[in-house]
């Protein structure tokens, strides 16, 4: 189906399901208990699955099938959303121009940051990278202060001109994000007894490109251009005396990924319009990196599943204080009670840091081949088969 | 005039003169082998084939025009494949995979963007490769990851590889170096099959002089990077310059 293999259409769907059923399946304890702490069913926290979920599949194109590691890819989603921002300023509150902006100027910025560091491979072109991502951030806070807004972000007002929209709305303030005339804001609530769940139109527009980016990424894994990413990365000295021209394959492969990171930079836009320098900051390019390798590089699953963990540590673990923990075991005895409170404490609320880089050992030193690796262990556990590399056998060599 | 001509190449790393004055003159259609000690400067002699070394000095001509200062994927495009002294091939990739490539890179050219289709759409291709794969006796092994293979494995598909371009030169470093007889013998049967059917002119790099005495047409004699006789292999047994040189050393 969809021109892919038995394999490849039975992801497809899963992800597909997954992503539709994300209300009902993130929000599995009903609002009364202890446990809907852990509930993840909310708008703004899902849109970030999915956009951080888009970054992470685009970012999976360079590093995982190329294996050339870009540190500085948190530029793109700041350029996305810088770009998307001004849209909604100049032409209009329509989300979709916006987006297809963001792209655009994302894959022309790859281009030229491509050009350049692609000239390096391996810690070289890491380092690359990283100094034009550090100076696109730098530059956003001081002499770009006119396009980007320096340090206070580039922010909607009543004054912009959106020509083909309204610079007011009927009600008097700023008019929001809508895709023709859907406000991305708009969301049903279904009350099931103790159970709420939430559908909103921003989350489902999001997820939808989400799937679109999924499937594109599927079709480059499986096409010619996707066969030569790997042998980039395999043995570039057989690709060149086998009659390829190396750069322009990885050049293509980095403007594909940069496109991809300004798609989420201008959806993180769409969902809330305005964009700060701190986007680009490397930290949020070290991020991606840690998603993509959580979840398995070079699979084709793994940087969505990376990303969702990773951002459910960072919403949903930080939230849990010394105040929830002892609501948790008060019906221990009260020195058994803080004494697991005291050993907790460190993993949850501001710690989740320390969790999460904890788990990010185990897994680079237990499953090299990340998340999806430890499910296709667990898998075969129970069909008692020796290992059915699902995606590619990139998740075997992982980073270089 | 031959196909390829080699007239005069130098080549120094620092004070060592790896090749000097070196001239060459391969003839189209036939099998040349280029025999001489460890360290005679046979590798770097097709390194300045090939655009990984640049010669010093001199001029490297295939098919009438200059082959210096292209690079490698240029050279390859005209009508150049090599084999390598140690295997290099896609070592991730399955062998299939291994095979696609060159396929792709014969019909596309150097670089072109299909990022759609399947690669298992490609129909024509994939049968080529195993037919291809086939002829090595290698189609058994198709799904199997490159890297894990034998060391004669290797060299047998990274010979197939160059092999699907269907090459006008085809530049093969020491073939059976870490095969089994055996496998050297099939190795030989199949360059023979291959010669046969013409429009492939072969340059050969060989210490087993079995496989050169099967093969060669001409043998040029290296030593300390200057070309000591070059001959018909009757002739190149019975010269005791190479008796000295080079035979006597392995005998
Ligand atoms: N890139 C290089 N830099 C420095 N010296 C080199 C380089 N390549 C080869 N040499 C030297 O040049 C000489 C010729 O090497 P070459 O590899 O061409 O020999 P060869 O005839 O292929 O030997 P073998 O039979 O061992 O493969 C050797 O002394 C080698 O050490
Ligand atoms: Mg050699």
């Amino acid at each position: 189906m969809f021109g892919l293999d038995k394999k490849d259409t039975t992801l497809l769907l899963i992800v597909f399901v997954l992503t539709m059923c994300a209300p009902f399946l993130l929000n599995p304890f009903p609002g009364n208990s202890a446990m809907a702490q852990f509930n993840a069913g909310y708008p703004d926290l899902m849109q970030r699955f999915v956009i951080y979920g888009i970054f992470a599949i685009g970012f999976n194109i360079l590093f995982g099938l190329t294996g050339y590691l870009s540190f500085g890819h948190a530029a793109f989603l700041g350029v996305g959303s810088y770009s998307a921002v001004w849209m909604f300023k100049l032409l209009s509150m329509n989300v979709l121009p916006a987006v297809i902006l963001s792209v655009i100027i994302a894959g022309l910025f790859a281009l030229v940051i491509g050009f350049i560091s692609l000239r390096r491979s391996g810690i070289y072109f890491s380092i690359l990278t990283l100094a034009f991502a550090q100076m696109s951030f730098a530059l956003a806070y001081s002499v770009l202060t006119p396009i980007t807004n320096g340090e206070t972000g580039l922010q909607l007002s009543l004054n912009d001109p959106r020509i083909l929209g309204e610079s007011v709305s009927a009600s008097g303030g700023i008019p929001f994000p809508s895709l023709f005339g859907l406000d991305m804001r708009a969301t049903h609530v279904m009350e099931l007894g103790p159970w709420m769940f939430q559908f909103s139109a921003g989350y489902y527009f999001c997820a939808v490109l989400m799937l679109l980016a999924f499937y594109l990424a599927i079709r480059i894994f499986r096409s010619p251009f996707g066969l030569m990413l790997r042998a980039v990365k395999s043995n570039q000295q057989r690709m060149n005396y086998t009659g390829l021209n190396v750069r322009p394959y990885t050049l293509a492969a980095f403007v594909i990924s940069g496109m991809y990171a300004g798609l989420a930079g201008g959806l993180l836009a769409a969902m809330d319009p305005l964009a700060g320098a701190e986007r680009m900051q490397w930290t949020a390019s070290g991020e991606v990196v840690l998603m993509t390798i959580l979840g398995g590089a070079g699979t084709l699953i793994g940087p969505v599943l990376g990303a969702g963990f990773i951002k459910y540590f960072e919403n949903i673990f930080s939230k849990i204080n010394d105040t929830v923990l002892h609501q948790w075991f008060a019906f221990m005895p009260d020195g058994i009670e803080d004494l697991l409170v005291t050993v907790i404490h460190p993993f949850v609320g501001k710690g989740w840091h320390l969790t999460l880089g904890l788990m990010f050992m185990a897994v680079v030193i237990f499953l090299p081949g990340g998340l999806v690796q430890g499910g296709q262990k667990i898998g075969n556990l129970f069909r008692r088969k020796p290992a059915a590399d699902h995606t590619t056998s990139a998740a075997k060599t992982p980073a270089e | 005039m031959g196909i390829l001509e080699v007239k005069d190449v130098n080549k120094r790393f620092g004070g060592l003169q790896a090749l000097g004055n070196v001239n060459l003159s391969v003839a189209d259609n036939t099998v040349h082998a280029i025999i001489g000690p460890n360290g005679a400067g046979k590798s770097t002699l097709l390194n300045c084939l090939v655009g990984k070394l640049i010669p010093d000095t001199g001029s490297v001509m295939f098919a009438g025009q200059s082959v210096l200062g292209l690079k490698p994927y240029q050279i390859n495009q005209m009508g150049i494949s090599r084999v390598f002294q140690t295997p290099e091939i896609f070592g991730d990739l399955t062998v299939m995979e291994n095979m696609m490539i060159p396929c792709l890179a014969k019909r596309d050219g150097p670089f072109r963007m299909h990022a759609i289709r399947s690669v298992f759409g490609e129909k024509k291709l994939r049968e080529r490769a195993e037919e291809m794969l086939t002829e090595v006796k290698m189609l058994d092994k198709r799904d199997m990851h490159a890297a894990s293979m034998s060391r004669g494995d290797k060299r047998r598909l990274e010979m197939a590889m160059c092999l699907v371009q269907e090459p006008r030169l085809l530049l093969l470093d020491e073939p059976t170096a870490g095969m089994a007889r055996h496998d050297t013998n099939n190795t030989i049967d199949l360059l023979k099959d291959i010669k046969a059917r013409g429009n492939i002119t072969m340059c050969i790099i060989e210490h087993d002089m079995h496989v050169v005495f099967s093969l060669a047409d001409r043998i040029t004699v290296l030593a300390q990077g200057t070309p000591l006789v070059e001959d018909t292999p009757e002739k190149i047994k019975g010269h005791p310059k190479v008796r000295e040189a080079y035979l006597g050393e392995t005998a």
